[in-house]
């Protein structure tokens, strides 16, 4: 046996790499062929829907849930979705690198604007009022600390004067009363106020992080606190609530802080976020999150941490409501 | 045999007739592998932040661990194949525990302790194969052609580098975020670069004196004069020599191009190197291999000096993106190329892993310390400082191999 297959090699070897093709190119028509049905006429949503992406098979079709427990998919497809007042913002896939962008989409899903993205799709906003929208995407292998590790880019598109700011990192930042001049700055997680100019994001530098609050017309930040990432303001302006961890190797909570007697609630049942919530009403938030071992489900969370959080639409991420 | 001095008329002396099969052969595998090595590494960032709603951040700390056990695996694997004089049988380890890796990803779920795990693996494959791979190369090659072998060999692996990208992309927008098919073709891929080592690579058994490898003629390498200088040399340009990523965001962020070509600036950079490659390679032949080395850092230079050219636009990328995939040809093949015209054969692999690893490790080291940097002054400051250290090296590293 050993000796005809060192003599016939070369034959082996071809035998082999056609069975190879075979295999991986039977399996991925299979997948293509296997994807689930979609129902390219998706209704708009109407107020009280939740809409979320539905991960099922990789397709990241844009869905509606409706207060009865029906599901709408659209065609849209995206990697990360928020919407308000009739404004939608999608990060999502735009060109070989593989490179990603920023649609600014109309109620009706027509695109108003696409902005490149410098890396993947992390988190996207848009303000209450529809007028302004905010994203952050990651750039891997850029990490001021670690060779490989990562920086982030956050900017905002302002639809009333068609401005795009792809960065927030020129801003004037004040770090603890001082002004903050190191290089290594990171901005993650922009979420803006009622009057569209008032802002809350994280701001990173040299390993440490902190709730930041800005002026979008006058560039500048101020931090609040340290240890606070992927803010998300209430409805109200009241209350912000963001992931924290104790130590860079601890698992994140959530966290609501308010804003008026400074005290921070931490969320029973949050531990291991990676997101940033989205408040479905005054009340209630909800977010992406991984539970042992299983796939992400969309958990909702009452914001004053009087219960546990609960599973409520599996394999999905990027819950907002339609208000 | 090239002899300078004959020149027939109307004819141009060539360095290089053909290159052994086995350099072909083996820049296939390279390709083959880096196809399903970059197809993971351009869908690993989606996959755990989106899928599987990680943090990449954990990821990012475990990173430097990583590169500091390749090295030491590499100096493994260079040992291991010259003491059983079985390099291709070292090599085929190393490209199998990678590529098996690929069908891992999927199984281990959402679980940080298996993906660093599965990370960690397939950069030991990655680790293991490097030496005996190039010792393949060194020792079926001609030495008069060693820079030529070497370079076509570093094109073919870098096709494969623009491939993976451009398939992920491929899968992603015809099927979906869906880890399944994305690691299946990177298998396949990972699996045919295995059957081709295994099937297409003939090893040329030498008759070494297996006796003389130990540890301590690994050790009397460094006694040797020459080989000690190229080695401090290496080292101590790697010590100038920041990560990639941080020479693509500065650039972004001086010239003051758009932030959206960002991820297509590396494109750039490999394919200068891959068109650079080969012929860099076989002038490298021509007019000593050490040269050119040399050449390629004072290259290294002129990109270094492009990321102090404020608002400098697309024309400062170019000429920055152009220096810099000019510094990887005159610098990746050609080192091994250098190194395996003089390390004796018997410790061939050996010698070529301690030598890259001293370069890795220093390259490393000066990667941390310019993020340090960044962290604590003005970003010109830290560049300023960069090209300074690196004239200072430049210098020190000429003076040092003109003193022999």
């Amino acid at each position: 046996m050993k000796v005809w297959l060192s003599g016939h090699r070369v034959l082996v070897g071809v035998v082999a790499i056609v069975l190879l093709v075979l295999g991986g190119g039977g399996y991925v028509a299979w997948t293509a062929v296997h994807q689930p049905a979609v129902s390219e006429d998706a209704p708009a949503p109407n107020a009280g829907d939740v809409v979320f992406i539905d991960l099922d098979g990789g397709q990241d079709r844009v869905t509606t849930l409706e207060p009865d427990g029906r599901r709408a998919t659209s065609s849209l497809r995206c990697q990360r979705f928020y919407r308000a007042a009739g404004t939608s913002v999608c990060l999502r896939l735009a060109g070989p690198g593989p490179t990603y962008e920023a649609a600014v989409l109309k109620a009706d899903n027509s695109v108003l604007k696409t902005i490149p993205l410098p890396g993947i799709p992390s988190r996207a906003r848009v303000s209450a009022s529809g007028n302004i929208v905010a994203w952050t995407s990651f750039v891997t292998g850029d990490s001021y600390t670690v060779p490989g590790g990562f920086s982030t880019r956050a900017g905002f598109f302002d639809l009333r004067t068609g401005e795009v700011t792809e960065s927030i990192e020129h801003f004037e930042a004040t770090v603890n009363n001082r002004p903050m001049k190191a290089a290594d700055v990171n901005y993650w997680g922009i979420t803006v106020a009622a009057d569209d100019t008032t802002f809350y994001a994280t701001l990173a530098s040299g390993g440490l992080n902190w709730l930041v609050k800005g002026d979008l017309k006058a560039k500048t930040v101020r931090s609040v606190r340290q240890n606070a990432e992927c803010p998300s303001l209430s409805p109200d302006g009241t209350r912000v609530a963001y992931k924290k961890r104790p130590t860079p190797l601890d698992k994140w909570s959530l966290v609501v802080l308010d804003l008026r007697t400074n005290k921070e609630t931490t969320l029973p049942e949050t531990s291991g976020i990676d997101d940033q919530a989205t408040w479905l009403d005054a009340n209630t938030l909800a977010f992406g999150l991984v539970k042992g071992g299983a796939r992400t489900a969309v958990y909702y969370v009452p914001a004053d941490g009087s219960a546990p959080a609960r599973a409520e639409i599996h394999n999905a991420a990027s819950p907002v409501s339609v208000k | 045999m090239y002899v300078a001095s004959t020149r027939s008329p109307g004819r141009t002396p060539k360095v290089s007739g053909r290159l052994p099969g086995t350099v072909f052969a083996l820049g296939t595998v390279s390709l083959l592998t880096d196809i399903s090595a970059e197809m993971v590494t351009a869908f690993l960032p989606v996959y755990l932040i989106y899928t599987l709603q990680m943090s990449y951040v954990q990821f990012g700390l475990l990173d430097g661990l990583y590169t500091g056990a390749t090295a030491v695996l590499r100096l493994v694997g260079g040992y291991v194949s010259d003491r059983t004089s079985r390099p291709k049988l070292v090599a085929l380890f190393g490209y199998g525990l990678s590529a098996v890796t690929k069908l891992v990803f999927p199984m281990v779920g959402a679980s940080s302790f298996g993906i660093g795990g599965v990370l960690a693996t397939d950069r030991a494959g990655k680790g293991i194969r490097t030496a005996p791979r190039d010792a393949l190369i060194s020792l079926a090659t001609p030495s008069d052609q060693l820079g030529a072998a070497f370079g076509v060999h570093r094109a073919m692996d870098t096709v494969g580098a623009l491939c993976g990208p451009l398939l992920t992309f491929l899968i992603l927008s015809q099927i979906g975020t869906a880890a399944g098919p994305v690691f299946v073709v990177s298998f396949v891929f990972a699996a045919i670069g295995v059957v081709v080592l295994l099937a297409f690579v003939r090893e040329r058994r030498s008759r070494v004196n297996r006796s003389k490898v130990s540890v301590k003629a690994g050790m009397g390498l460094l006694r040797d004069a020459k080989f000690r200088r190229a080695t401090i040399a290496a080292a101590l340009l790697g010590l100038v020599t920041i990560s990639d990523a941080f020479v693509f965001v500065v650039l972004q962020k001086v010239s003051d191009i758009p932030v959206g070509f960002l991820p297509l600036l590396p494109l750039g950079t490999a394919a200068v190197f891959l068109l650079g490659a080969a012929p860099i390679g076989r002038m490298a032949d021509r007019f000593g291999r050490w040269k050119v080395f040399f050449a390629g850092h004072v290259l290294l230079l002129v990109t270094y000096g492009m990321l102090l050219v404020p608002d400098g636009g697309f024309l400062a990328v170019a000429i920055a993106l152009a220096a810099h995939g000019l510094f990887y040809a005159c610098t990746d093949g050609v080192l091994s190329a250098y190194a395996s015209g003089f390390v004796p054969a018997d410790l061939r692999a050996t010698g070529l892993a301690t030598i890259q690893t001293g370069q890795a490790l220093t390259r490393m080291v000066s990667s941390v310390v310019f993020g340090v940097m960044l962290a604590g002054m003005a970003m010109s400051s830290a560049v300023i400082a960069l090209v300074a250290v690196l004239i200072a090296a430049l210098i020190a590293v000429a003076l040092l191999v003109r003193s022999s």
